[in-house]
């Protein structure tokens, strides 16, 4: 077929994406009639299930009166959308105002999630937490006594070790994947995505059966470590590779143009421009590798004083002190585990803030500490 | 096999998209160390994977050897006696899973196109972001907040529906009368409800990005065409991501069957098949690798690998599944208008 000649698209004048250039024009608009006639819709549907449930019918129950007043509701934005406009435009009101709801509402479990946790983890949180361990707590002290250090030495120790497996392998096969494209690139790709779903009991029985039944060790924090680092390593080589294709070709045509190898390009070129990027990574792995708790109760034994060396003997981690704890009876040991468990998603948090923050903009995008450091150079 | 790919700008050129031309390099040593360097990386990721594979079979041959068949069917777990399987674990997982995906799908469907189509500017980003947070809390924490906080709550609703839909096999409950509210404790229902929080993200982000792609100039020439924002939704967006939508919602049900510490925290568990969802009582395959290892016997954690075997290769094959879905799915490059 021969190819058509098409004039240049003009410039859309009706586009749902702003791009640069092009004029956004709003299609719709929220007016004044419209939010009187969901505010009106949401009060006579209080009032209506109100009626109906507290007056008419033996019904009773916070949740289903709210089930029942959003139903209502609902139906009374469509009717009123009917009588004031037509059918059509009703339907698309009783969609908007589902997303809307469904969107916003989704947030919910995340506050009362992190809220909980606050509320049942900051009473007895005080700061030997960081400095003690269980050496001299038994099920009957009080809460506040003793602290979670050992648990908190085994997991920076654990996920630190795991990192320093994970990243560089991590790191080689995003540049594989993005830079080398082997003709194993595909089948790779699909095997990391495959990879990246083990269950992480799975990634804990296999370090068992490897580590501890076929070659004869014992329990430690690196078994907990290689474990982890199971897990790590596809979300490692995922969100770098995906961070690397970011990086614009153009660049590395120009490194290779001036004569560069392809090793000095990856490594003087496409690796610094996707520095933030791959910090994000490296963070994110992190982030989702320290509250693993099923391959750890497989591998690391478990222990109640501090044990700084990974490589022999138990060591306990912080979310399989909370998991081990909260299985007692006694409250004071519950009220220990849920302190683990505040301390555990406050750092799950941050590092989760942290790399938003220094991530946060593409490759191209110069961080506020960099850009302070190339003014010195006199560079920007 | 080259790396360096280049657009062919020919002015002569035929074609509009521009095609790649390999273009012959010679490689120093350094390259050739450095390539052989970046493959050796990509090769650990098959290694381990076919280790984890060999490790798990060989270690559960034993206990598979002594079962045979009825490893799939067996519904109690003796090891001791020669009588185990996971005959009960894995139906029960698989409900776990679906009453999961069943909360998170029109969920995260919703969530998806709020995202895409509905919400302003300002918030696509943070929202976008608090989704992820979503999936950033370890599923440790989900599990005790499911115990202390949800299920106290949850548990009326499992009562009204046991008592008003308990004609449905699903919401049947054993025993007459007022019922405990005790009765519903540690159910499939409410594991299945606290893994569904974590199932959202990762089902919301693969549809998000699917809806993301349908090509702006179908919408507007719906829109032109008189429809309304749900009418482009209905007719352009959700049929343009419908692959994107099964695709997301295989990948969390993988992410589903194979939940641990979760389930382990709230499910009680049962090793009697029942088809009731909010009766207490249900188990998962994670979930008993996860209790049972510590007190198990040689044989019995060779039993235990061949269960971990059988999840292994479940959630391989939903993941392969998924992916494929996903990956045929029509993006917008193909549309021209």
């Amino acid at each position: 077929m021969p190819p058509v000649e098409t004039a240049p698209a003009a410039t859309p004048t009706l586009s749902l994406v702003a791009g640069a250039g092009t004029r956004a024009v709003r299609i719709r608009r929220f007016e004044a009639r419209d939010a009187v006639l969901l505010v009106g819709s949401s009060i006579s549907s209080l009032a209506l299930t109100w009626l109906l449930y507290e007056r008419l019918t033996p019904l009773s129950g916070t949740f289903g009166f709210w089930v029942s007043w959003y139903a209502t509701f609902l139906a009374m934005v469509g009717v009123t959308n009917v009588v004031e406009y037509d059918a059509v435009r009703a339907r698309d009101r009783i969609a908007t105002v589902v997303l809307w709801s469904v969107g916003l509402g989704v947030i919910t479990p995340l506050l009362l999630v992190v809220g909980y946790t606050i509320a049942r983890g900051i009473g007895a949180l005080r700061i030997q937490f960081f400095l003690e361990d269980q050496r001299y707590v038994g099920a009957l002290s009080r809460a506040d006594e003793g602290g979670g250090r050992h648990a908190i030495i085994g997991t920076l120790q654990q996920v630190g070790l795991a990192a320093l497996i994970s990243v560089p392998l991590g790191l080689l096969t995003a540049v594989y994947l993005s830079e080398v494209r082997g003709r194993l690139a595909r089948p790779l790709r699909m095997v990391t995505d495959a990879m990246s779903a083990i269950p992480s009991i799975v990634a804990g029985l296999f370090i068992y059966a490897l580590w501890i039944l076929t070659l004869g060790n014992s329990p430690s924090g690196f078994a907990g470590a290689l474990a982890l680092s199971v897990l790590f390593l596809p979300t490692v080589t995922r969100t770098s590779e995906v961070v690397l294709g970011l990086v614009p070709g153009g660049l590395r045509e120009a490194s290779l143009a001036l004569g560069g190898t392809e090793w000095r390009t990856t490594t003087g070129v496409v690796l610094p421009t996707a520095r933030t990027g791959l910090a994000t990574a490296v963070i994110l792995g992190i982030a989702r590798v320290i509250g693993e708790t099923a391959p750890l109760i497989l591998t690391i034994g478990g222990a109640f004083v501090v044990n700084a060396n990974p490589f022999s003997g138990k060591q306990d981690a912080l979310p399989y002190f909370v998991y081990r704890l909260v299985r007692f009876p006694q409250p004071a040991q519950i009220q220990r585990a849920w302190t683990g468990a505040l301390v555990l998603l406050v750092v799950v948090l941050a590092l989760f803030v942290i790399a938003r923050v220094i991530g946060g903009g593409g490759p191209d995008h110069i961080s506020r500490f960099r850009r302070a450091r190339l003014r010195r150079k006199g560079l920007a | 096999m080259t790396s360096t790919m280049l657009g062919s700008t020919a002015p002569e050129a035929k074609d509009p998209t521009p095609v790649p031309i390999a273009i012959p390099t010679n490689r120093d040593r350094g390259d050739r160390v450095y390539r052989a360097l970046a493959t050796f990386g990509g090769t650990v990721t098959f290694v381990l994977m076919a280790l984890i594979a060999v490790f798990l079979l060989t270690r559960g041959w034993d206990a598979l050897r002594v079962a045979g068949w009825r490893f799939f069917t067996e519904q109690g777990w003796e090891p001791g006696a020669g009588r185990f399987g996971i005959g009960s674990m894995l139906p029960y997982t698989v409900v776990i899973a679906l009453v999961a995906l069943f909360i998170a799908v029109p969920v995260s469907i919703g969530v998806a196109l709020f995202i895409t189509e509905c919400a302003p500017r300002r918030i696509r980003r943070p929202l976008t972001s608090l989704v992820d947070v979503l999936a950033a809390v370890p599923s440790l924490i989900y599990g005790l907040w499911g115990l202390f906080f949800l299920q106290p709550r949850l548990l009326p609703l499992s009562r009204w529906l046991g008592d008003h839909l308990g004609f449905i096999p699903i919401f049947g409950v054993s025993g007459e009368g007022p019922r405990p509210l005790s009765l519903f404790a540690g159910s499939a229902f409410v594991a299945g409800i606290v893994v569904s929080l974590m199932v959202i993200p990762i089902c919301t982000a693969v549809m998000r990005e699917v809806f993301s792609q349908t090509p702006a100039g179908e919408k507007e020439g719906a829109l032109a065409l008189g429809g309304t924002r749900w009418g482009v939704i209905r007719d352009v967006v959700l049929p343009f991501g419908r692959s994107g939508i099964i695709g997301g919602s295989m990948l969390g049900l993988g992410r589903a069957l194979g939940e641990t510490i979760a389930v382990t925290l709230l499910i009680s568990v049962a090793f009697d098949w029942k088809w009731s969802v909010i009766e207490q009582g249900g188990n998962s395959i994670a979930a008993h690798i996860a209790l049972r290892f510590s007190e198990s016997t040689e044989f019995g954690i060779s039993a235990l690998m061949g269960a971990g075997l059988v999840l292994f290769a479940i959630t391989l094959v939903v993941n392969a599944a998924a992916s494929v879905v996903v990956a045929r799915s029509r993006t917008g490059a193909a549309t021209e208008i």
